[in-house]
């Protein structure tokens, strides 16, 4: 159990900074997620935490003391990686046994701690197995067993589920949830797949080139991204994006490129006349209308359940459309929409940032 | 011209009858086994035949030797022969002792009787015998047990102290990022572009200098640090995904655990490959061995093999087992490790 | 087995623990580097260095100290020639003969171990029965050792040996094969392919087997005669391979010693004497020990090395980037 707490981390490789000053904290026994795209520099912050990477500017800190000179092994932390870095040539109990053994622990502590987590994690029949005998999710088992044997503080996940099949991904994404609720330890987790950080964290730290974009409870990014860059990369399907600017004359209508006008209530924007806005509004929240947007729809998917309509605007703009049940709409078809004023989000189109007041 | 050509390339695959680029095909490989194994054989045979069957001309093929039987009153057995002309026509006599042209001879049955016969009216008997005395006589009489102990044990010390430091800079230079990481690679890649034979006189000063002229150490230590050995370790352990390193760091392994308990482990085939290599180039080693032991008593196989033969007359009945015993090792080897080796020679480029 | 090893490794580990908590990782580094580099230093780039002190001065003595400063005159010495094409007016006469026999000895070597290997190395490539074993026959004496292969062909060409029996038996004069000049180095020449043909047949099999064999097939439906094949095709595509070869051939073809020294000793008179072997004589083997003129003779012969090890470079790297 521990809290782990960055203060201003900062990495350079070289003239070149991959991390440019991260503050966070995660309370122990808490479930976060770093998601980002790639090459946001979310891995390289979780090995800046493991202690695998130098941090060359700011503090990490695990339980409130400070362990840039740390090293990886004292630092109590366990780490899963991306390929699992399984020990080819040792069997399953060997990879298990392998780190306590390196602290010391006595043989039969060894013997009855490998015994339990190969139970906890239903491998207890494949102990004697090579890694390369065994199927990914049961490579992943033991990665994640030889995580947990040595009873870490708290668990670093590289990107753990990328090489899985998505079935799969599914089943392992449940368990590693489940042995969150169990062990109750701080966990990180690091991942490029918002539906992974959406489904398992207790907060997503969501990531862009070496800054936090921002950093809060799944649903809370959700409804209230801080910024373009967190609307545009948490939810599926992805949000759409309409350009324009807020009305002159009135500070409750928006002006679109394509000349039509929304309606915002009063008060829950902030943002001068005339000023450049970017208009978000997920494509389950549309709907259609007899009046509002003009569609000109290019695609439609019937789902049976519900439908995917695809469409431009009258400014060229690509607008998607999931809508409940099946739709007569048809291709080539003009169809209206209506953005409802309460699910809309609002960002000045120049610094990204939201307009929501708070 | 145009068969020749034929035969340099290709044909089609998979057809069920030999066409004649098939025969050339086999008929050049057979040259190819008689020309690269015939020597070999010939050593072989040669090795087990008696002083007398070695000087005779023409050679026969098989190691021949005659029979001999002990006829009671004469020390050393004697000779047989069969009497192929004359009054004994038909009799098998043994031969007491010769004198020009007239040979005397004793019939094993009557041992008293001496009887003189022509060298012309008789005809050894003979048949295959195998002389294994030259190679026992090589470990009882001569210094070859010595010569193959110091072979032996250059050969087993070098390879050993080769592989762990050559291993250890190979993991340095393909697992770690260090400040002069490239002046220490590219002086590697530099000794590679000078061969150790242009060295000898200023390398022969220091292992002087050291003490080592005339020991074993001489010559096992100068040739250690092989540019090749660190290079193809080296291309190998790159191939070993950083990850398990740093598994292995987060598992509280200190580096030297890493390097013993993970890096060595899965270089292994390298590590075999490199090994093998080792051991026939320090095995068949000659130059260095020559310019650093200067006295019989240290020196190894191929020096005393190459001091057996001597200025004028060669003592080809002790050299000829000599040599094979020499090359065993290496045929064994051979046998058993074909592929690797191979692979492993390709992949140096040799030394 | 390996547990034996546990108390030394636990031994060895403690600097590296140190090294690892006082200095950081990265340090580590230098420990698993300081004993294969501290022996390159002393046993290489250290020699590379002494060996220019060696070739600018003169005497018999070993320790440098005791050695007169005499600039370039042993280059001057060994490079003195009124003809070069001509050893005996030059001053060093043994040098020069050493050097024309090497010239020679490379050109006939590596010209025909390269053809022979080449055409090995096609024939093995073909569909044939038991590959392996065909590769093994042509490699084996690849692994003898020098002597080995010099006593194994001393035999079989001494004046009682098998080869004069078989001339004989045809009707033939019997000949001394080593005793006469020419067929000293003939049979020189032809050894030293014997023994390491089997190395290039295998670089330049592995060569073939990396032509795609689609390419041939595509030939075959354009009706391309198997001349063609081999002209337009295998040639071309092998090229890079093959000029790898001949280079590495060249580099060890210069540096031939051993099995020479032990077939001939470099007889008769100076017929087979190589480069090599005029400068172990020099230095090591007659005396007085000139280890000046070895060591500038060394140095000459380097840059001929270096200069092919760079052309072997470079075409690796043309090799890679085509």
């Amino acid at each position: 159990m521990a809290n782990i707490e960055l203060r201003n981390v900062v990495k350079r490789f070289g003239a070149l900074e991959v991390i440019k000053g991260v503050d966070l904290r995660i309370e122990h026994g808490e479930f976060c997620v770093f998601v980002g795209p790639s090459g946001c520099g979310k891995s390289t912050l979780l090995r800046m935490i493991s202690g695998l990477e130098d941090i060359t500017g700011g503090e990490v800190l695990i339980d409130g003391k400070p362990v840039n000179n740390v090293s990886a092994a004292e630092r109590g932390l366990s780490m899963v990686f991306q390929s699992y870095a399984l020990y080819p040539h040792m069997s399953v109990r060997q990879n298990l046994s392998f780190g306590l053994e390196n602290v010391r622990t006595p043989k039969d502590v060894i013997e009855t701690k490998v015994r339990d987590v190969a139970t906890m994690l239903q491998i207890d029949q494949l102990l004697e197995r090579r890694p390369k005998e065994l199927s990914g999710g049961q490579r992943q088992r033991v990665a994640i067993g030889r995580a947990v044997v040595r009873e870490p503080l708290g668990f670093l996940f590289d990107e753990p589920l990328s090489n899985l099949d998505a079935e799969l991904r599914v089943e392992m994404r449940g368990e590693i949830s489940s042995l969150h609720r169990r062990l109750g330890n701080s966990m990180i987790y690091v991942t490029h797949d918002q539906v992974e950080a959406m489904t398992m964290a207790d907060k997503i730290a969501v990531l862009r080139a070496g800054l936090v974009e921002q950093y809060g409870r799944p649903l809370e990014l959700y409804n209230r991204p801080a910024n373009l860059f967190v609307a545009g990369f948490i939810g599926s399907p992805k949000m759409n994006f309409l350009e324009g600017r807020i009305s002159a004359d009135a500070q409750t209508e928006i002006v679109l490129d394509s000349g039509e006008r929304l309606n915002v209530p009063a008060g829950k924007f902030s943002g001068g006349p005339d000023q450049r806005v970017t208009i978000g509004i997920r494509p389950t929240d549309l709907d259609l209308s007899e009046d509002g947007i003009r569609l000109d729809v290019g695609g439609v998917e019937q789902l049976g359940g519900e439908s995917h309509i695809f469409g431009t605007t009258a400014d060229g703009r690509k607008l998607t459309l999931h809508a409940q049940g099946q739709t007569p709409v048809a291709i080539g078809e003009e169809i209206r929409i209506s953005v409802p004023s309460d699910r809309m989000h609002l960002f000045d189109t120049q610094s990204g940032k939201t307009l929501l007041s708070a | 011209m145009a068969r020749i050509v034929a035969f340099l390339t290709r044909t089609r695959a998979g057809k069920g009858r030999m066409d004649w680029t098939d025969w050339v095909t086999y008929g050049y490989l057979l040259f190819g086994i008689v020309l690269m194994f015939g020597p070999v054989a010939w050593l072989l045979l040669s090795s087990f035949k008696t002083g007398a069957e070695l000087e005779r001309f023409p050679p026969r093929l098989l190691p021949v030797a005659q029979d001999t039987l002990v006829v009671e009153s004469y020390d050393e057995p004697l000779p047989l022969f069969k009497m192929i002309a004359g009054d004994q026509e038909g009799r098998t006599l043994a031969q007491i002792r010769r004198v020009g042209l007239i040979a005397q001879m004793v019939d094993p049955a009557e041992p008293e009787t001496r009887l003189k016969v022509n060298v012309a009216d008789r005809e050894p008997i003979e048949r295959i015998a195998f002389a294994w005395n030259n190679y026992t006589d090589l470990f009882e009489r001569l210094n070859f047990p010595l010569y193959l102990w110091n072979s032996t044990a250059i050969t087993l010390t070098a390879t050993a102290i080769m592989l762990v430091i050559n291993s250890m800079a190979a993991f340095a230079l393909s697992k770690y990022k260090f400040r002069g990481k490239l002046t220490v690679l590219a002086l590697v890649i530099g000794t590679l572009m000078v061969p150790g034979t242009v060295l000898l006189v200023p390398t022969f000063l220091l292992v002087s200098q050291f003490g080592m002229v005339n020991t074993l150490w001489g010559v096992i230590i100068p040739g250690a640090a092989t540019p090749t050995g660190v290079f193809l370790l080296r291309q190998y352990m790159i191939t070993i995904p950083d990850e398990i390193l740093d598994a292995a760091r987060m598992d509280s392994a200190s580096e030297w655990k890493i390097f013993w308990r993970i890096i060595i482990p899965l270089s292994a085939p390298a590590i075999a490959v490199l090994a093998i290599l080792a051991i026939m180039w320090r095995w068949n080693d000659f130059l260095w061995p020559l310019i650093v032991l200067s006295e019989n008593d240290k020196f190894t196989l191929q020096l005393a093999l190459n001091s057996f033969q001597g200025e004028f007359l060669t003592d080809w009945e002790k050299l000829l087992p000599a040599t094979v015993l020499t090359l065993l090792p290496v045929a064994i080897v051979f046998m058993f490790l074909q592929k690797y080796i191979a692979t492993g020679i390709a992949s140096t480029g040799g030394k | 087995m390996l547990k034996l090893l546990n108390p030394i490794m636990r031994l060895v580990e403690i600097p590296f623990l140190l090294v690892q908590k006082r200095l950081g990782i990265g340090m580590t580094a230098w420990l698993f580097l300081a004993p294969n580099l501290a022996l390159f230093s002393l046993f290489t780039f250290l020699p590379i260095i002494l060996n220019f002190s060696y070739a600018t001065t003169g005497g018999e003595a070993i320790l440098l100290r005791d050695r007169p400063d005499v600039g370039f005159q042993n280059f001057g010495n060994l490079l003195e020639c009124e003809n070069v094409l001509d050893p005996s007016s030059c001053r060093n006469d043994l040098f020069w003969r050493a050097v024309w026999n090497t010239v020679w000895f490379v050109v006939f070597q590596v010209g025909i171990m390269v053809i022979a290997a080449l055409a090995t190395a096609i024939v093995l490539n073909r569909k044939i029965r038991a590959r392996g074993l065909f590769r093994g026959v042509f490699f084996f004496p690849v692994l003898l050792s020098p002597v080995v292969v010099a006593l194994i062909w001393k035999w079989i060409l001494q004046r009682n040996g098998l080869l004069n029996a078989g001339l004989e038996s045809l009707g033939f004069e019997t000949i001394n094969w080593l005793i006469e000049r020419h067929w000293a180095f003939f049979w020189s020449t032809f050894i030293s392919i014997w023994a390491h043909m089997g190395f290039y047949t295998l670089i330049l099999l592995a060569g073939l087997q990396a032509i795609p064999q689609d390419v041939y097939e595509a030939a075959l439906m354009d009706r391309a005669s198997p001349w063609r094949c081999f002209r337009r095709i295998t040639l071309p595509l092998l090229s890079p391979t093959l000029l790898v070869v001949l280079v590495l051939a060249l580099i060890k073809g210069v540096q031939t010693f051993d099995e020479i020294y032990a077939f001939t000793g470099g007889g008769p008179g100076s017929a087979t004497t190589l480069i090599m072997q005029f400068i172990y004589e020099t230095g090591f083997g007659v005396q007085p020990r000139l280890l000046g003129v070895a060591a500038a003779a060394a140095i000459m012969l380097a840059m001929v090395l270096i200069f092919l090890t760079a052309l072997q470079f470079w075409i690796n790297r043309k090799k890679v980037d085509g």
